[in-house]
């Protein structure tokens, strides 16, 4: 056997011997017959009998964007609504209040459990069991607010009630699970520099919550956006309720359906992007201000093998 | 710096007068009363389940006594005095008590959304409402004492661990508290890093901060207390000061948890 000098400065000076490669020949058949699929699809599509040029006017058209618009301010409306009826829920249910506790599992429990669609059913349908509303002191004639429930009870405030109250019900249990991740020992420094109960939760528990609700909240914004298409049932002017309006007179139902998609597809896409920058927006204890992450712990580990301890100044 | 002077001041900055606790059916603190005056330093030691963690947050209110009272500077923790009697106070009159306190934790217990400076502002801040200009320079200067002058920007998760306790304890200072809780404040870190933190401690003590420790670590108790507490199955079976209680102690179960510890 040689010694371990002069094997190294054999394989030091030898040339290196030529490699042969996989050829990968599964990768290269299953990308061709992707690829002939989608050219097949693609063909498919061109023959279909559907006036594609139509398709951008009615992106623009005034009906589309009107329905775009409450679109958006339905989902927005009862998302934030959401937000913050899941917040006060959520701390219910944790409160040390075995009532509250249990309204709020009662709450979750119930607008969770019903179908969205059934909900926004009842809402719009509660004039038949009650047709007057009316806000007064029980068993006395004192009335302070009397409406008709028909004309309170718009396509956008029952579509707004079945959508939100439902959302509010996963939004607590979102919230709650943010909550809960927050480590005990926080809540307990805040209490030992006398926090109060407030300044507990809005600047200790829910600044480091966020980071575990922002991500799921994003998630249910994004079915918002898309569940906001179950008001068109009761005749809210969303997107598809427009897009039908426009083919019950030209008969162009896929031309108008695939450019209430299209809008679909360029809102979600919006919301994703936002939810990233939020999302990077609370993870500021993971970055160090004026350098990138990695530089941070690039040094810290040289200064780790190194061996550097730390000093302690001396106090004079 | 000289030694600041011990004072002999009757009035107890800090007083546990027969403290009761049980959780469930385990009764964790039997009767205990405690005195500390202004600028003691007072280790507490004993075996693990003796009841050290439990008295010591006690003392903040961290954990509600079942019978008994704290009076931190003269005010009872957790009530008011009207003619003769006690008036239990809310969450948010409590919280101003213990404002007048400041406590280190086992597992430092930072606020890790903030960066280093933010965590030692955030109670003269947002607690004690003092000016932030001046709570900040302060601040500076007490981070500089413990040797972190240079991280003040950074954020915990990016501190070695006696880095952080360090952090921990320029918060607790910064309250400007009556007195410091420590404890356990070195049990969590690697023990390269104990010594770091100890020499900021002693630091303290030397500088007349009146400071409450609970501590395994007995060769700091020998050179930085005034006084050593022992407890053991939620009683304290004997205190004095520390050539007493470590060099010649009276009882027998302190004498054999020495033994164990020492060996
Ligand atoms: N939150 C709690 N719920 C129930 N029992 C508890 C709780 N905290 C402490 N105990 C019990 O109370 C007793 C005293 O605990 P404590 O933590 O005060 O002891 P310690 O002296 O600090 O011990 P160590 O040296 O291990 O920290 C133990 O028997 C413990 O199991
Ligand atoms: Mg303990």
């Amino acid at each position: 056997m040689s010694t371990p000098g002069t094997h190294g400065e054999r394989l030091a000076t030898r040339s290196p011997l030529p490699q042969v490669h996989l050829k990968h020949t599964g990768r290269w058949i299953s990308a061709v017959i992707v690829l002939a699929l989608l050219v097949l699809l693609a063909i498919g599509a061109s023959q279909g009998d559907i006036d594609y040029a139509a398709i951008p006017s009615y992106l623009v058209s005034p009906v589309i964007l009107e329905g775009l618009v409450n679109t958006l301010i339905l989902a927005v409306v009862a998302q934030v609504s959401a937000i913050v009826i899941g917040v006060f829920i959520a701390l219910m249910r944790i409160s040390q209040n075995p009532v509250a506790s249990a309204f709020a599992a009662g709450y979750t429990w119930l607008f969770r459990g019903l179908p969205v669609l059934l909900q926004i059913l009842l809402w719009y349908n509660l004039a038949l069991i009650f047709p007057r509303l009316q806000l007064g002191i029980p068993f006395t004639d004192i009335v302070f607010v009397d409406l008709s429930t028909n004309a309170v009870m718009t396509t956008f405030v029952a579509a707004f009630l079945g959508l939100a109250l439902n959302e509010s019900a996963y939004m607590a249990e979102i919230v709650r699970a943010g909550l809960k991740s927050v480590d005990r020992g926080q809540i307990e420094a805040a209490q030992s520099i006398g926090e109060t109960p407030a300044q507990r939760m809005s600047r200790i528990i829910l600044p480091q919550a966020m980071r575990v609700i922002i991500p799921p909240t994003g998630n249910d914004f994004i079915n918002m956006l898309k569940g906001t298409a179950l008001a068109s049932v009761i005749g809210y002017m969303e997107l598809i309720k427009a897009a039908n309006n426009i083919s019950s007179f030209n008969l162009q139902v896929m031309e108008t359906l695939i450019a209430a998609a299209i809008w679909y597809m360029v809102v979600v896409s919006v919301a994703s992007v936002g939810q990233y920058y939020l999302e990077r927006g609370f993870d500021r204890q993971d970055r160090r201000p004026g350098g990138p992450p990695k530089a941070t712990s690039l040094r810290r580990r040289v200064a780790a093998d190194l061996g550097r301890a730390p000093m302690i100044r001396s106090t004079p | 710096m000289t030694q600041a002077l011990r004072t002999t001041d009757p009035a107890p900055v800090l007083e546990a007068v027969a403290i009761d606790k049980y959780y469930g059916s385990n009764h964790v603190l039997k009767n205990v009363s405690l005195e500390v005056h202004p600028g003691e330093v007072v280790c507490i030691i004993g075996p693990s389940g003796a009841g050290k963690s439990t008295f010591l947050r006690t003392l903040n209110r961290l954990e509600v006594p079942d019978s008994g009272e704290v009076w931190v500077g003269g005010q009872p923790m957790g009530f008011e005095l009207r003619g003769g009697k006690l008036y239990e106070l809310t969450e948010r009159r409590v919280a101003a008590q213990r404002a007048r306190t400041a406590m280190v934790f086992q597992h430092f217990n930072l606020f890790p959304h903030l960066t280093v400076l933010e965590n030692v502002i955030e109670g003269p801040v947002q607690v004690q409402r003092r000016k932030a200009r001046e709570v900040r320079s302060e601040a500076v200067a007490i981070l500089e004492r413990v040797g972190l002058g240079d991280k003040i920007d950074q954020y915990p998760g990016q501190l070695s661990g006696g880095q952080r306790q360090r952090v921990a304890i320029a918060r607790a200072v910064a309250m400007r508290p009556l007195f410091l809780l420590f404890d356990e404040p070195t049990s969590a870190l690697d023990p390269e890093l104990v010594g770091e933190v100890l020499e900021v401690m002693a630091d303290l003590a030397r500088d007349g901060m009146t400071m409450l420790v609970v501590t395994h670590e007995m060769a700091f108790a020998r050179q930085v207390a005034d006084r050593v507490v022992f407890m053991a199955d939620g009683a304290i079976v004997e205190q004095g000061p520390v050539a007493q209680v470590l060099e010649a102690p009276r009882e027998q179960r302190t004498q054999q948890f020495l033994q164990r510890v020492l060996a």
